[in-house]
């Protein structure tokens, strides 16, 4: 199963590594992840996507509580909770129509057009992966030139919050 | 001394001082050079000069085995890095307290390929507890802090510092820190009253009880509890071979060890128990044999102090989280205050059917060899030394006749590389433990494979004047690579004999030793209590022993612990 993890740790050279490190070494697969620093600069906030059965995923979650940098964590699967994902595409747009038809396809994602050349659109769009994924997929394969996704952010509904 | 600026090497001096550091063992170099100034200027603590970077550690850890204490080396940048990680490494699978101190190049060179620069928090990233980089000296002291407390407290393990030169040139106010907290590491547990009530149920239910006790027991010192909560239930208890001595192995309640290699007592008890009580142990797969075999009909209590370890590799129904003695006494006080027994009718019958697997006494063996039997060896170090010596072994074949035939009756005394199986960890690990107990007997039983590869501390065994007593059982062979080939690989005997062997009586002699070699059975008494009576000098004692024989009973791989295999003596007889 899917798992979405919330990790709270220390803003240090190599903490990154540590995690990644983590599951590399122990054989875990890592699907998505994404780290920055939160308000308090010492601390960073990472989500990971990963996959796997549930014994598995209870000896990852252990085993990143294990590491020293790791300050919390939560297994945002476990309750209700949002995700969101930023995705950059860049689309050959050489004839009018094609032009009309992105535009209209970015309006109905709720997209937005944020760079426009001669041949080409920048469309960011921001949702779940699912639907990032089914804008992907209503575009012509030869139209798309790159395709930047962030990962995966989460965090859990209502006033749960994960804090140092 | 408080607010008096000093060399950053001389505040790392006063750091390992201020956390009682008596020796460390180490190797000088280029970016350590600071530090080893500052170690000369004083005389807090006393450097032991290795001949390899790997048995400084070695021998770190061999201190902190033997003394619980945390273990201290020093190494320079590099090849001194690179060098500390086989050591590290076997420390880290033996959650056993280190701190290594490893030189770097000049901040500034950091990332340039500089001359002798590695990235040695990248390197030894896996296999340590945590490490760090220092960059300004001004963190110094309390990253040493933040080092010892890491490495010491939880599940213990290694931790590197790692320490570029310019911190070490540089000043600052000297401050050692009392206490140190760090939000995202709080070893403390609160036991759970609620599982230990399951516990108490299940343990007073069980008909086939049996108490499996792994190294964290002497780890986390709780041997006393373990002791008193084995003898107040009358139950059968059986000993990784990293739990060795936690419990007295001449007590009649003590099954011996379990696993690949341990009696048929302790695999059929396991194999027949009901409840299975694991104390400080993980579950090894070398205890386990086949998983879907292991333990097929008990109910599992796990109490450790790891929870990753809990339900890791089998699924535990009550898990006891918090340290061995903390956990153990609350069993101990909720039995007591429960005013019930374990039913002793039932456990009269269990006891019956366990005697009658010991009785087909496994560790049997020929005696009327006219070679030197490995096990007799054992037996006879065992009784020469009346079982008080502190014992390091290598990996292989003789260090499964040790940990069968050497009955640890006290903690800390069995010094073994049980996770990570590291050969050349023996004699670097019985001179961490003779620093440690400069008069007590400290024996290295090896083999002339595992010998060798740390055969160069012979010489500062010499300078420190260790009397160590090597015991080496010399087959030949690599006698556990061996055994498997001819078990297993059609006796193709592939690159498993150790040709050209050196002459072990002048090597030791050269290095200024004692060297003996013994080949007859009947000698091999008298050889002992001559060796033992040297007291000031190092005994190579060379026993030439049966080429042939294998270490038994064994649950091969993929087996489980009901398909023993005994030795082909048993058959026949």
């Amino acid at each position: 199963m899917r798992h979405t993890i919330s990790i709270l740790l220390e803003n240090e050279a190599g903490a990154l590594s540590r995690v990644a490190g983590l599951f590399s070494a122990r054989g875990y697969n890592i699907e998505s992840l994404t780290v920055a620093p939160t308000e308090d600069p010492s601390a960073s906030r990472m989500t990971l996507v990963t996959r796997g059965p549930d014994e598995v995923i209870e000896q990852i979650t252990k085993q990143l509580n294990k590491l020293v940098d790791v300050i919390k964590l939560n297994d945002l699967t476990e309750g209700a909770h949002i995700e969101r994902e930023l995705m950059l595409v860049k689309i050959q747009v050489s004839t009018a129509k094609e032009r009309e038809e992105i535009k209209h396809l970015v309006e109905i994602f709720r997209g937005k057009i944020i760079d426009v050349g001669d041949t080409n659109y920048t469309v960011e769009m921001t949702g779940t992966g699912d639907k990032l994924d089914a804008f992907i997929k209503s575009i012509e394969s030869a139209q798309i030139l790159e395709v930047v996704r962030s990962g995966v952010l989460g965090i859990a509904r209502g006033s749960k919050s994960l804090q140092v | 001394m408080a607010n008096k600026e000093m060399l950053g090497a001389d505040i790392l001096v006063n750091a390992l001082a201020a956390e009682n550091v008596e020796y460390l063992f180490g190797y000088p170099g280029g970016v350590v050079l600071h530090i080893y100034d500052a170690i000369f200027k004083q005389d807090k603590i006393e450097h032991i000069l290795v001949r390899h970077e790997q048995a400084a550690v070695h021998a770190a850890d061999g201190y902190a085995r033997s003394t619980g204490k945390p273990g201290v080396a020093l190494v320079t940048s590099g090849p001194g890095a690179t060098n500390t990680i086989t050591g590290i490494a076997t420390a880290y699978m033996d959650s056993i307290p280190m701190v290594i101190i490893t030189g770097q190049v000049h901040s500034t060179l950091i990332g340039n390929d500089a001359f002798q620069e590695v990235d040695a928090v990248g390197i030894s990233r896996p296999c340590v507890k945590h490490n760090f980089l220092v960059k300004d000296v001004k963190k110094l002291a309390s990253t040493i802090k933040k080092a010892f407390y890491i490495a010491t407290t939880g599940r213990p393990g290694p931790v590197l510092i790692d320490v570029p030169k310019d911190v070490t040139t540089e000043m600052a106010v000297f401050e050692y820190p009392e206490t140190i907290e760090m939000r995202s590491y709080n070893p403390v547990v609160t036991v759970n009253s609620e599982q230990i009530r399951q516990a108490i149920e299940l343990i007073l239910s069980a008909k086939r009880p049996v108490i499996y006790s792994g190294g964290g027991v002497i780890l986390g010192n709780g041997v006393k509890e373990l002791i008193e909560f084995t003898r107040l239930l009358s139950f059968p208890i059986t000993q990784t071979m990293m739990g060795l001595g936690a419990y007295p192995a001449t007590d009649s309640q003590s099954l011996g060890m379990l696993g690949m290699h341990g009696t048929y007592e302790a695999n059929m008890a396991m194999h027949g128990c009901d409840v299975l009580i694991a104390i400080g142990a993980r579950f090894d797969d070398r205890v386990t044999g086949e998983l879907e075999k292991f333990c097929p009909q008990a109910k599992v209590i796990h109490l450790d102090i790891d929870p990753a370890s809990i339900s890791k590799n089998v699924k535990v129904d009550i898990p006891l989280l918090g340290t061995v003695p903390e956990v153990l006494q609350e069993l101990i006080n909720g039995l007591n205050a429960s005013g019930r027994q374990a039913s002793s009718k039932d456990l009269t019958e269990w006891w019956g059917q366990i005697d009658t697997w010991r009785s087909t006494d496994c560790l049997r063996y020929n005696r009327k060899s006219d070679l030197i039997k490995p096990q007799y060896v054992i037996e006879k170090l065992y009784e020469v030394t009346k079982g008080e010596a502190f014992i390091a072994s290598d990996v292989g074949q003789h260090q499964m006749f040790a940990a069968q035939f050497y009955k640890f009756d006290k903690p800390r005394r069995w010094l073994s590389s049980g996770g990570l199986g590291t050969m050349g960890f023996g004699l670097p690990a019985a001179m961490g433990a003779q620093f440690a107990h400069p008069n007590e007997s400290v024996v290295c039983i090896t083999g002339e494979a595992s010998i060798q590869m740390c055969i160069q501390e012979l010489s500062t065994c010499k300078q420190f004047d260790l009397p160590i007593k090597i015991i080496m059982l010399n087959n030949g062979f690599l006698g556990m690579v061996r055994q498997w080939q001819e078990m297993f690989y059609g006796k193709r005997y592939s690159q498993s004999y150790v040709k050209a062997l050196p002459d072990f009586v002048k090597l030791a002699e050269s290095y200024g030793h004692v060297g003996m070699r013994i080949e007859k059975p009947s000698d091999v008494v008298g050889a002992l209590k001559e060796g033992f009576a040297i007291k000031d000098r190092l005994v190579f004692m060379d026993f030439v022993i049966d080429p042939t024989e294998n270490v038994y009973p064994m649950v091969a791989a993929g087996k489980g612990h009901n398909e023993m295999v005994l030795s082909p003596e048993m058959e026949s007889a």
